[in-house]
Order: structure tokens, then C-alpha cells, then sequence
């Protein structure tokens, strides 16, 4: 079917088609001062060799200077947002990246089939591969990007040290061989001291990164890494290092060109980060003083300029209590991170890079780059915030909204309504960035954008993501990269409602059971004859929430709700519009917006409130009492089974039917998007059945292994 | 009036606020009636003891059934009939009807029976007249130590088969007259064994009225109980019966009768259980957590149905916008054909607020069937599954889609059909099961109805079942086809092999099969589908036809009565 898929007479359906509806939004990119010169030469057709977000953020760009895009895909992404936006699309290969987004030859041939000039990477996949680098230039194409010497020099990490020290950068104490086995980790640990960082050379964000305070964890942090190097780098070399109590994480954007000009581009701080990978980013950070922007400024641009670095990178420092920074990382290529640089400088850096690797000199001097304003960014991923912080979650977006309604709102997103979120892929779904001219305005903004978010059909961290920016710490500015472990100890919970917001969210229940039941009497025509005026009635409702019962009377003229909760008089308007997923009402006057997730005709609503959802059962008093003497549904005990908790697939089984095995034991390895997860029991028992092999693929919630 | 009252001395008033606040409301109701007459003195003490007795008979006897009831976690018919419907709309029907003798009931124990009916009324749901029968009698157990429910919930028929078959059965010609839905709460072991004849008669008086009235006004049966013997008949003539988990069985005889007959060990719950019967049988068409859960869910679904075949599809107000994109849509399609997507997206997607109220969710589930509006006004859709078994017909989702099509006509309810179907499923299970026949009844069916039948063929459709799946040709109105449509007699893959035997080069061959028929345009230029669209303007597309459509009318040729296929 592939083949009349790809006919002539197919595309042409579907060109007939292609207006704005198929054409996906491009979103708002605010605050450039860039001026895009059109009569400057530059490429005619560059392809990028990547997908998803940074894909189409590229595209805007390259549209805005006028170049052609060409887009790579897998065969699942043929119907990507990324591959819709560009000009031309090339399949390039099956679902797994190893042989589609990282197939070099695929996408070699590509290149010359589509006779592209130049090639941006994005980040991830091959942006920081110097063999594709080499082969780009080897095939005369422009690799838009650091050249060669600088991915490797600064791609490893153990080089990359070395290197840091002789361009007098501030670097940590740690091992700068390649650590051979677990006993030789354990040794140079003792040698360091606890805790250590046991990371891969050639690895980045997060991936094959372990913590370790115990000769135990670090033996077990050593095998994990090794083999999360090894699928997601193809390099299982290890380093180990000190790892630095309570650290900010906070790096500096550099900018240089091929003639040995470079800039510092301020910080960006990263510290609320979860598994090692950042959830929320700002810029500038509330942290550091001028001095020290500066000092670090230049200890970026000092090491940039001693590998001949040329493009945008990330010098990554750690910053302490102290405010001494140690060298963490460079990274070679344009960061997940880069719009919040991007709103408080003006500048368009995939615009420079392009200047940049088509040989021009940098158009600023680094007396130009101010800071002008506050800028946050949301990583919104497809996972479930209440699995440690985040656990991949994948399905279909079956109701997918931005809020770009709101002014100062920049939303980076390479999906649609209607798009999967695969395993195969970062589970990723946009970049919310907000942007204030000062911190506190940034966050409002941010508030209501998130509140006004509307993602159906997966699992998403907007709780988490809520949460966080409210916290009294966050807003204080006092974070670290424990933040979330140090804040919540126990695993976030969602938000904790207070006592007037559990009266303002079992009032909107209330109203929205009351408008729908009216709604449903609105017979249009006049075949039906209503024998109540339901007008002027009052509703006496009983509403679940968290295990507790309230009591409400819920009145109404209009669009304006008066309930009544505990002797508490609640005045609530809006729209109530029941098809729409937002709903903005005014509760005593103060607006907010609610959304409400689901309405079933037993009376379950769920409404997310602050981010976090909460499910509510309105009942008429009637069919309150009555539920009381319904019989309970007696649950599963899960204790004795054990349930895949994310979709992924099976690495390892380490126990057969008959086996014992004692509580927290590891019986089997799930890997989901790159991550080792190490699936334990909670008891100690006898292994009845196992239920997966290693190389399966497995669905949430799937039986994995069950106990007697 | 001869009223017969237990004999009893301890009972105590029910708790349950509904019970008790319905006892009032009938009492209240009683005592108006008899107010509102010109009363001469002679009937002043006739008038008291009506009422006084009425009170007692409810009051005592509904206390302790409450009580015994509680227990059970089950209610009586009263409280769910008050959840069930509009509140203060209830009328009591038949109240004071007992017993045609006394000496009619009493059990091996020389224990006696005392049989009220208090089985039927008629209200108002979300202001629709609807008329109620076949609710339970109570059977009371009347032993020395006072009275006490033995729990034993008899439908229709028993113990009173002469008067109370006789009400009963003049409610449901009253609904046929003035065209009100009938629903029946259904809890009842099957025919009293004392009764004999008598309430094998009632039955089957019964079983006469649900099958006049179907077709003329919608039937319900909820099952709230265990249901045996004659019983279950009447829920299986009605349009849609419902279960409640793990309370509910419907089965012609029990596991004991079972075991004795043919030496099966079997429970209730897998012999004929809410759970046998949504997935593996498919007598019930869906099943609810609870009770209450039941009833509100009943209130629900009844909201799309017409009062009678009358009565067109209802039309509520609509907050979704009708000229709605569906983005979503334009991707759905998985460019490789063997792959599956789930039809229920679709759904959701194009009907309103993405409300569908499914119909056997769990059975046959290569087919969706179910009721959801458009723009406000109630259709009945069917979907292949393409999730399922690749989306193909098969003897079940035959015959599940056929029924539906056969409700959704009766009742003027338009019907939308998404089309992705690869074919009827093949092989000797389902040539021996007699798929010729039993597909026969979807295609009979589709050509019958004479309702709107708009179809969206969204991807294959391919041989006898694109005939079948509502095409042009069985008076199709509107008839659409997305880019990603394949009309043709067989996928390229097979066709290639028959036309192509033994020639090599079987790739390039499927290649042009591809280009000259596995897609729209054959079916586009033949008139066959009247447009090519773009899957997001679905839900528009469809609106604006529904609104030309609302006038169709459409006459079959007269006949005594089609002979569809059994």
C-alpha cells in the first residue's frame, strides 16, 4: 500500500488538502531582535537530521531566511508534524533510532538525493557524533555545527577536562582514565571519596549517569551505566568523578565564529532536574552576581576559544553554596534549553548557527548581549509525575491544545492532535517557555499557561511542572539540583488542596453536574413536555472528593451558580461550556481556569485544578444514600504480582517459575526511552508464574511476574 | 376492594430516605385521589381504612423488606425507580393489587406467602413519559417468627397471575397507545412453581406485548438480579437489556438444574453472569458497576432515544461546535494498510463532546456500535474496528451491527458508518458457523433502512463487505471516502495472486493493481462515493448532511412483514 501511499495520484489528494488545517501551526517566537537579512547569501536547502520539536524549531528559522528544508523520518513519523513542515521528506528507515535517526547511510544518501547543502542536527542523535561530521564534510556538505576536532575534544570527557584545565577553567576533582571494571570504579571511588558520579565518556543528557555513596551502589551504578552507554552511545566507557553536594546547575551559552570570535550569551539555570534531566529552566539565574557571570562568561569563551569552537554551544559549570563553578561539560550543539537564552538576548542562535557555518563573522559584540527580561521554560513531557518524578507514558494525543492564546507564551512543540507518543522516541511533547520582564511576571504567565494546556490521551508532568513553579522555594529561587528529591522525599503526590481550594473544586463539581443536568433536559422542538420548570429549583448534592463527603446546595439563575458549602456561600460564572475542555470561571469573583477532564453519567468528575486532577463523584442526595449499601468491589492484591509500571521493553529476567525471591529483589529490567528501570518485589515469596522474556515488549500495566 | 395485608406486628418503618419519602408520596398520592372525589359518609370509613391500610402495607411490609433488602445490598423496586426517574413524577400503578386468593401461596413448610405488587409506575425521565413494568413482586415469607422477606423476587405473573398479568400487561399497551418507552427492572427466579399454568399464561402474555410493542416504542430490561426460566425472555425480546456486576445473572435454568442435566460444575456468575453476557454471549448489551451506577447510566442512555417510532431522533442543545475540525484526523490513518488504528478514536473525535455511549463494548469487538450526537441530534453509529481482527465481519459483529441498524431504523435514528473493512473472515469455523447467513443480516439490514445513512469510508473496503457497510448501492444518502480509501473487490496482495497465477514479477503487478483500483478515485468517478474529503472536516461534513437529511422520508414497499434471515 506503501506504493500508492508515495504515487503521484495520492499526493496529489493530499496537496489538494494542504491548507492551513494540515499545516501545523508555527507558533510564536518572541522577542528577536534579529533582523532576518534576506539579500545576505546563505544556503539554499538544508536538511535536518532530526525530529520532533527541534526539528520544526529549525524549520521556522531556515523559512524565515528563506532556505528550503528538507526533513528525515522514520516510517512511523511519516506523518509527523516535522516532516509536514518541510519542504521535502525523506524516509530514512524503521521506528529504532539506531537504524532510521542514526542510520548515517540512510541519510547520506538522503543528502544527495535531495542535493542539500547543509546539514543541522538538532540535538541528540548524531548532533554530537563526529563521524557524521566527518563524513558531512568528506561529502562537501556543510555540517551546521562545531567542526570535527571540537565534538571530539569536548564529546569525550575525559579529553574534555584536560582540556578545560589548560584553558584554565575551574574543573572538578575526579579519575580522568577510562575506568576498566566495578572493582576498579570502587577503588578510584575510595581514592576520590564518597559520593562519586560514575558517568559515560561519550554521553549527555543524563543517559548512563549514576550516583553512587556506597561501594555497593557503586558496583551497581557501574553495570547500569555501562549498558545504558553502551545501547544509547554505542561507547560503554566510563568515568568517575566527585560528586558535588547540593550543586545549581547552571551553564552559559557561548556563541562563536569560524574567525576565532566568540560570546558569552549569559547562563541558563537548569537545577530542578529529575534523573539528572531538567524539568524546569530559566534565564538569567536569580543565583549569580554580575561578577560571577562574567567569570564564568569568560572561562566559557576562554575554553571555547581553545578548541576553535565555531557555532553554539554549552559549557556546563556546577555551581556550589559558594558560588565556586566547576566545569562540568561542553556541549557541542544547540540546547533543549536554548529559547530561554533566546528571550532575554534577542538573538535567533539557529539563525547565527546557519551564519555561522556559512562563514560569517558574529554580528555582536559581547558589549551588545544584555539581559533584558526573565524567561522559564516547562519541559511538558508524556510521563506520569507520580512514578519517581516521571515515568514514561505513551499513547495517543486524543485532545491536544497550546495555550498561544496569552501574550509572552512560546510554545516548541513537534506534535499535533492526533500524534503518538511512541516508545521509540523521547517522550518529550513541547517546550513551554513564558517571558516576563521580571522573574514574577514570568512565573504568572507561566501559572496560566500551564492551567490553560490541554493534553488528553497520555499521562503528562503538568502537575509536577505546576507544582514546582508555585513552591515557596522555587519562587524564593532557592533550588539545587535536589530540589525535587529534598522537596518531595516521599515521591510528588500532586498538589495538596487546601481548605478553600477543596471548597472552590467541590463548588465547580457541583455547578457543572447542575449545568449539564439542565442541559439535558433542552430539547430542542417542542416533542417533549417537561412536567417540571427546572428553573428555580434547588439541588441538594452530595460530592466525593479524597475519601471525604460533602454536603452542597447548589441554586442557580442564569449563568451564575450559588453553592453552598459548610454555611459557605460560593458564586461561580462563566461559560459553562460542557464540550469544551477549559473551563475559565469566576469563583467569588476570582477568575481561574479549570479543565475538566472527564464527566460520566455516574456522576465522576474530574476536574484539574492547579495541575493536578482530581476525581469527584456528584450524587443526588438520593442516589448518595443509596450508594452507601452497594456492595465494594473488592481490589486486586498487588502485592503478589508484579505490573509493568511504563510501556517499554523487557532487557532482562533474572528469575523462573519456583524461584524465592526476597522483598526489593530485582527480578527484571524494563528499558523504556533509553532509561533502565530495575523492577523489584515487594515481598518476599515464591515466584508462581513470569510472564515476560527478556526482548519483549511490554504495555503498562502489563502482568510481568506473579508470586504464590 | 378487598385488600390483603401480612399478617404482621413488629414491622418497623424503613429507613432508606427514598423508601420512606416514597411511602409518603404514595400515600400523599392515595389520600388526594380519595380527597379530590365527592366522598359521601358511607365511604368516609372506606376512605380510612384505605389509607390506613395502604400506610401499613407499605410502611411495615417495605420496612423490613428495606431491611432485608440492605442486607442484601439490593433495594427495593420503589427506591430505584425514584433514582431512576425525574424527581416528584412518580405514579404508582396498581398499588393496592394482592392476591387473587389467599391460599395460593405457601411452601412445603406450611409456611404462607403474602404476595404485594407494588411492581409499576410510570414517570418521568429528564421529563419523558415512561412507563415501567415488569418490575419485581415480593413474595413474603410468613412464619411464626413474624414476617421476614425470603428474598425470593418474582417477575411478572405469579402468585397473581390473573390480576397482576392483567395490569401489567395494560401498561404496556397503555405505553404502545400514547408512545412512551417501556423499561423493566428485572429480578426474578422464574415461574412459580406453585402458580402451575397460570403464570406460564402470564408469561406468555407478556412475551405477546414486548413483541407488539417492539418496534413501536423502545424496550429496556435491566437486570438487577438473578433472572431464570421464563424470566428471561422477555429482557431478551426487548432492544437492549442491561446487566449490574456481579449481581446480576440471566439463565434459562441455574447451576444446580445445570449439574444434574448435563454434569457441569458451573457458578452463577460464569454459568450466565453480567460478564458471560456482554463478552461471550452477547444476550446484554452492557453491564454497570452497581446499581445506582446502573440506573444513572439507564437515565443517561435513555436521553437518546425517540419516545416511539414517531418520534424522531431528539435533538438537545449543543455546546460543541458543529463546524468543528478534527485535526486529529488527518493522521489517523497509518500509511502502511496492515496497520491497525482504533476506530473509537474516530469516533470520539467527530461526535459531540466525545460522548459515545457504547453499545456490547466487549463483544464482537471488530465492530462498534453505539449512540452519540451530532450537532445535538441523536445517530447511531457503526464502525469496523480495524484494532479487532483487522476490522473484519465475522458471524458476531453480523449480526450485532445488524441489530443495531435494525433499532436505529425503527426508531428514526440516523445511522453514520466508518467503514474499514478488509472483508467477511474466512475459513471453515466461520462457514460451518454459517457467516453466509448471519452476514446476510447486516447487508439485509443496511438495505432495508430507510433512515439518513451517511458512510465514511476511511480506509479499506473491500469486496462484499463494501457493499455491505452501507454503500451507495443499498441507498447510501451520502456517501464519503478519505484520501487514504482503498475501494476495490480484494486487497492488491491477493488479487494479484489470482489474476497474475504463476507469473512472475508479482511486485510490479501488485504495484499497478495498487495504482488502477486500491483507492478512491474508481469508486469516485463511478458516482459510487460522492466526494474525496479531507478526514478533519469530518464532523462538519457530516453535520450539514444531517441537517438536509432531517427531512428524508423514505417508504419501502408494503409488505405483511420483511423476511430478514434468522
Amino acid at each position: 500500500m506503501m506504493a500508492y501511499r508515495s504515487s503521484a495520484a495520492f499526493q496529489g489528494v493530499l496537496s489538494a488538502f494542504k491548507h492551513v488545517c494540515l499545516r501545523p501551526r508555527c507558533g510564536v517566537i518572541c522577542r528577536y531582535s534579529t533582523v532576518y537579512d534576506t539579500d545576505e547569501k546563505t544556503f539554499d536547502k538544508i536538511l535536518i537530521a532530526n525530529r520532533g520539536e527541534i526539528a520544526c524549531r529549525v524549520m521556522k528559522t531556515c523559512k524565515k531566511m528563506g532556505i528550503n528544508t528538507v526533513a528525515i523520518h522514520s516510517d512511523v513519523d511519516s506523518n509527523a508534524v516535522h516532516v509536514k513542515m518541510a519542504d521535502e521528506a525523506v524516509c530514512v528507515g524503521p521506528a529504532p533510532t539506531s537504524q532510521s535517526y542514526l542510520n548515517m547511510d540512510a541519510i547520506m544518501a538522503a543528502i544527495q538525493q535531495t542535493g542539500a547543502q547543509a546539514v543541522h542536527p538538532g540535538y541528540g542523535f548524531l548532533s554530537e557524533n563526529k563521524e557524521f561530521a566527518r563524513r558531512l564534510a568528506a561529502g562537501g556538505v556543510t555540517f551546521i555545527g562545531p567542526d570535527t576536532y571540537a565534538i571530539q575534544a569536548m564529546g569525550d570527557k575525559i579529553e574534555s577536562k584536560l582540556i578545560a584545565k589548560t584553558a584554565k577553567v575551574n574543573t572538578i576533582p575526579g579519575y580522568d582514565g577510562v575506568v576498566k571494571d566495578a572493582e576498579e570504579a570502587v577503588k578510584i571511588a575510595a581514592e576520590i571519596g564518597y559520593p562519586v558520579m560514575i558517568k559515560a565518556s561519550a554521553g549527555g543528557g543524563g543517559k548512563g549517569m549514576r550516583i553512587a555513596w556506597n561501594e555497593e551502589e557503586t558496583r551497581e551504578g557501574f553495570r547500569f551505566s555501562s549498558q545504558e552507554a553502551a545501547s544509547s552511545f554505542g561507547d560503554d566507557r566510563l568515568l568517575i568523578e566527585k560528586f558535588i553536594d547540593n550543586p545549581r546547575h547552571i551553564e552559559i551559552q557561548v556563541l562563536a565564529d569560524k574567525h576565532g570570535n566568540a560570546l558569552w550569551l549569559n547562563e541558563r539555570e537548569c537545577s530542578i532536574q529529575r534523573r539528572n534531566q531538567k524539568v524546569v529552566e530559566e534565564a538569567p539565574s536569580t543565583f549569580l552576581d554580575p561578577d560571577t557571570r562574567r567569570k564564568m562568561g569568560e572561562q566559557a569563551v576562554s575554553l571555547a576559544k581553545t578548541v576553535k569552537y565555531s557555532s553554539a554551544g554549552t559549557v556546563e559549570f556546577l555551581v556550589d553554596s559558594q558560588k565556586n563553578f566547576y566545569f562540568l561539560e561542553m556541549n557541542t550543539r544547540l540546547q533543549v534549553e536554548h529559547p530561554i537564552t533566546e528571550c532575554i538576548t534577542g538573538l535567533d542562535l539557529v539563525h547565527q548557527m546557519i551564519r555561522i557555518a556559512k562563514g560569517y563573522k558574529l554580528q555582536h559584540k559581547q558589549s551588545d548581549i544584555g539581559i533584558n527580561g526573565w524567561a522559564i521554560e516547562s519541559r511538558v513531557y508524556a510521563e506520569d509525575p507520580y512514578k519517581s518524578f516521571g515515568l514514561p507514558s505513551v499513547g495517543r494525543l486524543s485532545q491536544y491544545q497550546e495555550p498561544l492564546s496569552f501574550a509572552d507564551v512560546r510554545v516548541d512543540s513537534g506534535i499535533q492532535e492526533g500524534s503518538d507518543i511512541s516508545i521509540y522516541y523521547d517522550p518529550m511533547i513541547s517546550k513551554l517557555v513564558t517571558y516576563g520582564s521580571t522573574r514574577a511576571e514570568a512565573l504568572k504567565k507561566m501559572e496560566n499557561a500551564l492551567d490553560n494546556y490541554v493534553i488528553r490521551g497520555v499521562a503528562h508532568n503538568i502537575p509536577l511542572l505546576r507544582a514546582i513553579i508555585v513552591h515557596p522555594r522555587f519562587v524564593s529561587g532557592d533550588i539545587n539540583t535536589k530540589f525535587l528529591q529534598e522537596v518531595y522525599p516521599d515521591g510528588f503526590k500532586g498538589h495538596v488542596l487546601t481548605a478553600g481550594g477543596r471548597c472552590d473544586l467541590l463548588a465547580t463539581a457541583a455547578a457543572l453536574y447542575v449545568a449539564a443536568q439542565l442541559r439535558s433536559q433542552k430539547f430542542l422542538g417542542n416533542l417533549r413536555v417537561s412536567s417540571v420548570p427546572p428553573e428555580t429549583r434547588c439541588w441538594e448534592l452530595l460530592v466525593e472528593l479524597e475519601k471525604g463527603v460533602y454536603m452542597l446546595s447548589v441554586s442557580h439563575s442564569g449563568q451564575n451558580y450559588t453553592v453552598e458549602v459548610d454555611g459557605e456561600k460560593v458564586v461561580l460564572s462563566g461559560e459553562w461550556d460542557l464540550a469544551s475542555p477549559l473551563l475559565p470561571i469566576a469563583i467569588n469573583g476570582k477568575y481561574r481556569t479549570y479543565q475538566c477532564l472527564q464527566r460520566s453519567a455516574s456522576g465522576e468528575i474530574t476536574l484539574q485544578y492547579l495541575g493536578t486532577s482530581f476525581k469527584l463523584r456528584v450524587l443526588s442526595k438520593l442516589a448518595a444514600s443509596l450508594s452507601k449499601h452497594m456492595p465494594e468491589k473488592i481490589p486486586e492484591d498487588t502485592s503478589s504480582i508484579l505490573r509493568s509500571p511504563m510501556p517499554g521493553s523487557v532487557v532482562a529476567v533474572s528469575v523462573k517459575p519456583g524461584d524465592r525471591v526476597a522483598e526489593g529483589q530485582e527480578i527484571c529490567v524494563i528499558e523504556a526511552m533509553k532509561m533502565q528501570n530495575s523492577m523489584t518485589v515487594a515481598k518476599t515469596g515464591k515466584v508462581k508464574s513470569v510472564h515476560c522474556k527478556a526482548g519483549d515488549t511490554v504495555g503498562e500495566g502489563d502482568l510481568l511476574v506473579e508470586l504464590e | 376492594m378487598v385488600i390483603m395485608l401480612p399478617r404482621s406486628s413488629q414491622g418497623k418503618p424503613g429507613k432508606g430516605c427514598g423508601l420512606t419519602w416514597f411511602f409518603q408520596q404514595c400515600t400523599h398520592h392515595i389520600s388526594h385521589i380519595l380527597a379530590c372525589r365527592e366522598v359521601s359518609p358511607s365511604t368516609i370509613n372506606e376512605k380510612k381504612e384505605i389509607t390506613a391500610q395502604k400506610e401499613m402495607l407499605l410502611t411495615r411490609a417495605g420496612g423490613n423488606l428495606a431491611a432485608a433488602f440492605t442486607k442484601k445490598r439490593k433495594f427495593l423496586f420503589y427506591t430505584k425507580i425514584i433514582l431512576f426517574l425525574d424527581e416528584d413524577t412518580i405514579v404508582a400503578i396498581s398499588l393496592l393489587i394482592v392476591h387473587k386468593d389467599d391460599d395460593t401461596g405457601s411452601d412445603h413448610n406450611g409456611n404462607q406467602y403474602k404476595t404485594i405488587s407494588l411492581a409499576m409506575g410510570r414517570g418521568w425521565i429528564i421529563s419523558l413519559l415512561v412507563l415501567l413494568s415488569n418490575g419485581a413482586v415480593f413474595v413474603l415469607k410468613i412464619s411464626f417468627r413474624g414476617l421476614h422477606c425470603t428474598c425470593s423476587l418474582t417477575v411478572t405473573g405469579l402468585g397473581l397471575a390473573v390480576y397482576w398479568t392483567r395490569r401489567l400487561c395494560s401498561i404496556m399497551d397503555q405505553a404502545m397507545l400514547v408512545g412512551a418507552p417501556v423499561i423493566g427492572l428485572n429480578d426474578s427466579g422464574g415461574a412459580r412453581i406453585q402458580e402451575g399454568v397460570d403464570s406460564l399464561a402470564g408469561y406468555a402474555d407478556i412475551f405477546l406485548r414486548n413483541v407488539m410493542a417492539s418496534g413501536v416504542i423502545p424496550q429496556i430490561s435491566l437486570i438487577m438480579g438473578p433472572c431464570a426460566g421464563g424470566a428471561v425472555y422477555s429482557p431478551a425480546l426487548t432492544d437492549f437489556t442491561f446487566m449490574v456486576k456481579d449481581t446480576s445473572y440471566l439463565f434459562i435454568t441455574g447451576p444446580d438444574v445445570v449439574k444434574s442435566v448435563t454434569n457441569e460444575d458451573v457458578t452463577q456468575e460464569q454459568l450466565g453472569g453480567a460478564k458471560t453476557h456482554t463478552s461471550v454471549s452477547g444476550v446484554a448489551h452492557q453491564a454497570f458497576e452497581n446499581d445506582v451506577d446502573a440506573l444513572l447510566n439507564l437515565r443517561d442512555f435513555f436521553n437518546y432515544l425517540p419516545l416511539s417510532n414517531k418520534d424522531p431522533a431528539p435533538v438537545i442543545e449543543c455546546h460543541d461546535p458543529k463546524d468543528r475540525l478534527c485535526p486529529g484526523l488527518d493522521i489517523i490513518v497509518p500509511l502502511e494498510s496492515t496497520k491497525a488504528f482504533d476506530m473509537l478514536d474516530v469516533v470520539h473525535s467527530i461526535v459531540d463532546e466525545r460522548k459515545f455511549f457504547e453499545i456490547m463494548p466487549n463483544y464482537a469487538r471488530n465492530i462498534v456500535v453505539g449512540f452519540a450526537r451530532m450537532n445535538g441530534r441523536t445517530v447511531g453509529i457503526v464502525g469496523n474496528q480495524p484494532k479487532v481482527a483487522s476490522g473484519c465481519l465475522d458471524i458476531n459483529s453480523s449480526v450485532k451491527g445488524a441489530r443495531f441498524v435494525r433499532f436505529c431504523d425503527a426508531f428514526n435514528i440516523p445511522i453514520i458508518t466508518f467503514v474499514d473493512v478488509p472483508g467477511f473472515l474466512p475459513g471453515t469455523a466461520q462457514e460451518y458457523g454459517g457467516i453466509i447467513r448471519h452476514g446476510a443480516k447486516l447487508l439485509y439490514s443496511y438495505a432495508e433502512a430507510t433512515v439518513p445513512k451517511i458512510t465514511v469510508i476511511t480506509r479499506k473496503a473491500y469486496g462484499g463487505a463494501y457493499d455491505v457497510m452501507s454503500s451507495k448501492h443499498l441507498r447510501g444518502d451520502v456517501n464519503y471516502a478519505w484520501p487514504t480509501a482503498e475501494v476495490a473487490v480484494m486487497g492488491a496482495k491477493g488479487a494479484v495472486q489470482i489474476i497474475f497465477r504463476g507469473k512472475k514479477n508479482q511486485a510490479e503487478a501488485e504495484a499497478e493493481y495498487v495504482e488502477k483500483f486500491a483507492n478512491p478515485f474508481p469508486a469516485a468517478v463511478r458516482g459510487f462515493v460522492d466526494d474525496i474529503i479531507q478526514p478533519s472536516t469530518t464532523r462538519k461534513r457530516i453535520c450539514r448532511d444531517l441537517e438536509v437529511l432531517a427531512s428524508k422520508k423514505q417508504t419501502n414497499p408494503w409488505k405483511k412483514h420483511a423476511n430478514i434471515p434468522l
